[in-house]
């Protein structure tokens, strides 16, 4: 009775259709069945966020969602928000920030800083974009300049569009 | 940190869930958000042979005046918590608290029913919904029944509802005009467990004495705590510094918290006393 049952859901735009043991998580299932490795998998239990996707367009801990659960949602991943260029701007200030050592939970920093930008309307405080950040670790502890890279996209969505690292230079800031 | 191989079951109704929860024989356990179930299972902390999706049960879901009374829906989730106006209007301190509840990815997915049927201590919700003097209506195989905050929360993770009974909504009265609310926590790290948290929901009259005052905290023992002997100390009078210091004072016998290995008891009673007069004064900074 613990067979593989039926999951069926749309992963990045593509309609997918598996067979999985009701345990999988979604974070499983899109590393292990989609080969989406994207996501990580650190604490599985929702404290790290390296495993956040966008789930019915809001960020959910892939770990904590049973994949027979997320039937029927639309999931986007790190992979699919960049191949749409969805995130374009904050992977370029990650990397013009120099926002990530050794790049474990960057993708569900990426994750959390999109969902961000997408519900706000304004520039956030860096004390905001702490908050929004709280539920995602980094190990080596790059906090400030992962704040700084939500802070430098979300200044170039707001005011005008222009690329990141060009408003990074009329700062001063070495890309 | 996998769960243990389970048999999952979408249930399309209460009474299917409820049925199908007796048929495991005891070796089963719903899920709605599974913010906590999950983590839970991870652990192994629980095992179950059966889980029972509540997600698709339409009749849990919604938020709406009923009868004069807010009905929030047991799958209501607390980013909902957060925006809806119904609840904003109705139940503030409950939009309060929501904040404070886990990370915004947690909130996107965790709900209020699965919340208070956890009856986690040191969450927010159970404390704040004997603030509010709340209602949680239960269905089981005998059909649904409510049952006051109150009386809801018996011991650590224990409640009201038996094995098998679901919590389907939380109803609340309708706060009275003027009503005036307080909320806050002290953690180490915003979204954490805090050390100790309290809401509280009142009224003043005219004269701003306090008409009536209800206080709960969470984080200082097996469940949520009223501390009647501080309301009563400024229940009738106006809040000033005498009557929130006796207020404060009266904290030691309302709450008996334990030590463990974080925070020892001696300062959990020193952080509600800190926290109550900080909470009193914004009620009083209100009026």
């Amino acid at each position: 009775m613990t067979a593989p049952v039926p999951v069926s859901l749309i992963v990045n735009g593509t309609e997918v259709s598996r067979l999985v043991a009701p345990r999988t998580t979604l974070a499983d299932f899109l590393r292990f069945d989609l080969e989406l490795t994207g996501t990580h998998t650190g604490c599985e239990m929702g404290a790290c966020g390296a495993c956040l996707v966008m789930m019915d367009g809001e960020a959910v801990h892939a770990c904590l969602v049973f994949a027979v659960q997320a039937v029927g949602s639309r999931i986007e991943t790190v992979e699919g928000l960049a191949e749409r260029g969805a995130i374009a701007d904050l992977q370029a200030a990650f990397h013009v920030r120099n926002a990530l050592q050794c790049g474990f939970c960057t993708p569900g920093m990426l994750v959390t800083a999109h969902a961000l930008l997408e519900r706000v309307d304004e520039v956030p405080s860096r004390e905001e974009i702490r908050d929004a950040l709280s539920g995602n670790y980094c190990r080596c502890t790059g906090y400030e300049a992962i704040v700084d890279a939500v802070t430098a996209a979300a200044q170039t969505r707001c005011c005008g569009g222009a690329r990141p690292a060009d408003a990074l230079q009329d700062e001063g800031v070495q890309p | 940190m996998k769960a243990r191989a389970f048999t999952y079951v979408r249930a399309r109704s209460l009474e299917e869930a409820v049925t199908r929860f007796g048929e495991a024989d005891g070796e089963a356990s719903y899920i709605s958000g599974g913010q906590s179930l999950v983590p839970a299972l991870a652990l192994r902390l629980q095992a179950p042979a059966v889980i029972i999706d509540l997600a698709g049960i339409a009749t849990l879901r919604g938020v709406m005046l009923e009868d004069g009374a807010l009905r929030i829906g047991a799958l209501t989730r607390h980013a909902d918590v957060l925006t809806h106006p119904l609840i904003g209007a109705h139940a503030p301190l409950l939009r309060e608290a929501a904040p404070h509840v886990a990370h915004p990815a947690i909130r996107n997915r965790g709900t209020i029913g699965g919340n208070i049927a956890l009856a986690d201590p040191a969450s927010e919700f159970p404390a704040m919904l004997l603030a509010i003097d709340a209602r949680v209506e239960i269905f089981g195989p005998a059909g649904f029944r409510q049952v006051p905050a109150d009386d809801y929360f018996l011991d650590l993770y224990q409640t009201a509802a038996e094995p098998g009974e679901i919590v389907t909504a939380i109803l609340v009265p309708p706060a009275p005009p003027g009503t005036v609310i307080a909320m806050d926590e002290l953690a180490r790290r915003r979204g954490d467990y805090a050390m100790v948290g309290a809401g509280l929901q009142g009224r003043f009259s005219t004269d701003r004495t306090v008409e009536a005052l209800r206080i709960a905290f969470f984080s200082v023992g097996a469940t949520p705590v009223r501390a009647k002997g501080a309301e009563t100390a400024v229940i009738g009078n106006a809040l000033d510094a005498v009557a929130i210091a006796k207020a404060q004072r009266a904290l030691d016998d309302d709450l008996d918290p334990m030590d463990d290995e974080e925070v020892p008891a001696a300062m959990r009673r020193h952080l509600a006393r800190v926290l109550l007069g900080r909470l009193l004064q914004r009620m009083r900074d209100k009026t």
